[in-house]
């Protein structure tokens, strides 16, 4: 299962100043043990021991994971992931 | 309809049906029309309930100054509450807006600090901040924290989707501040808890995403993701496509934010007739088109458009 994942700015340093990486997996958390095998140290900055980051924002096909299945929610082929840092609106 | 001053006529917004845009006779589109508002936003409801809460706690007083973080909106109608109750305000926004907001707010009589392009509202939170523990004498309230926000939602907007639509079923809504859908949300999970409340968050471009490091995002205190049933990301484009849809199709001119809301609203419906039941969707109309025009969001192709507003605050 190949997707597509979005990575923001201040992660690239991990995938050598690519924007977009392809990783493997059938669920999110799969998805990012992919990326981390890939780009060592990447899915430190994703999760920690609670899981997603507080400021970490994951979105497969546009949709917040968090309202999904969180770590759980199944990852198609062809879905698009998309890594976000929280920031302010309004 | 007959108002003693400007600032009672805030809120009572209509909303209007999109005969057009709905997918079907049984799953239905209405807009809540908030550029009926003194200043063109929804965000007068927010400014004047903060307001008037901090003068009911004491907190402020005429002639006190004011200080807000800002990307726009929420200045502009802070702006002209302030004027009428005799405050001073100052607004710290991101360079990156539009010079609409600019003019208006100085029209309204605010000072324009502004903050660095990059890192958007973060940064302009972070300079109000530092400006508000600089100068213990301005008040800042502080739209993202500020609990009369969300209430202006819960006691008026709310209320009103629900008179109007005693039948609704979705309510779609920007994620700024989170004020609108927690409030309105908050109101539905108390009076008709099956209402799925769904959020569509701008996805801007890279420069406002520029941070230092994931551990400086923001979160707005006022957020509880409890409320909400989903959250949507939208890029610019999506968001120029429905917004000018929307103006092609149904003839509402709204800013581009709106546009955003209205592809989020748009997927529900398709979900809703994929599943075969029917719904009656209402959605915000944040603001009017009028302060985008200068952006470039209603001009040529919507590559074009795409280009434009790359790296700039559109929501």
């Amino acid at each position: 299962m190949a997707v597509e994942v979005r990575i923001p700015t201040i992660l690239r340093s991990f995938t050598g100043g690519e924007k977009t990486v392809s990783a493997e997996g059938t669920s999110l958390q799969s998805v990012i043990a992919s990326l981390d095998a890939s780009y060592p140290g990447i899915g430190d900055r994703l999760l920690d021991d609670s899981g997603l980051r507080r400021f970490v924002n994951i979105y497969l096909n546009d949709e917040d994971v968090r309202f999904l299945d969180g770590l759980s929610t199944p990852v198609a082929d062809n879905d698009s992931i998309t890594i976000l840092p929280a920031v302010a609106g309004g | 309809m007959r108002f003693d001053s400007l600032l009672d006529s805030v809120g009572h917004t209509p909303l209007v049906g999109l005969p057009r845009l709905s997918p079907s006779a049984d799953v239905r589109l209405w807009a809540k029309l908030e550029d009926r508002n003194p200043t063109g936003s929804i965000k007068d409801r927010a400014a004047l309930a903060m307001i008037a809460q901090a003068e009911a706690d004491g907190r402020i007083k005429p002639g006190d100054t004011l200080l807000e973080p800002t990307s726009g909106n929420t200045g502009i109608s802070l702006a002209m509450v302030a004027k009428q109750r005799g405050y001073k305000l100052i607004c710290v926004m991101p360079e990156n807006t539009s010079s609409e907001r600019t003019q208006l707010l100085l029209m309204w009589g605010a000072e324009v600090i502004y903050s660095p392009a990059a890192g958007g509202s973060n940064e302009a939170v972070r300079v109000a901040k530092g400006l508000a523990a600089e100068h213990p004498d301005w008040v800042m309230l502080y739209q993202y924290g500020n609990p009369a926000n969300a209430q202006a939602h819960y006691d008026g907007t709310g209320p009103e989707l629900l008179a109007d639509l005693p039948t609704i079923t979705h309510f779609v809504a920007g994620l700024g501040t989170t004020g609108t859908l927690m409030g309105v949300g908050r109101y539905f999970r108390e009076h008709k808890p099956d209402v799925e409340i769904i959020a569509a968050e701008p996805r801007y471009g890279e420069l406002v995403y520029g941070l230092r490091n994931i551990d400086e995002g923001f979160i707005p205190e006022l957020y509880d993701a409890s409320i909400l049933t989903s959250r949507f990301s939208v890029g610019p484009r999506d968001a120029v496509k429905r917004m000018r849809e929307l103006l092609e199709v149904e003839g509402i001119f709204a800013g581009v934010s709106t546009g955003a809301i209205l592809h989020a609203a748009i997927g529900t419906a398709n979900k809703c007739v994929k599943a075969g039941v029917s719904a009656d969707i209402a959605f915000i109309v944040c603001d009017g088109g009028w302060k985008y025009l200068s952006t470039g969001a209603y001009e040529g192709t919507l590559d074009d458009a795409e280009d434009a507003l790359d790296g700039q605050l559109w929501a």
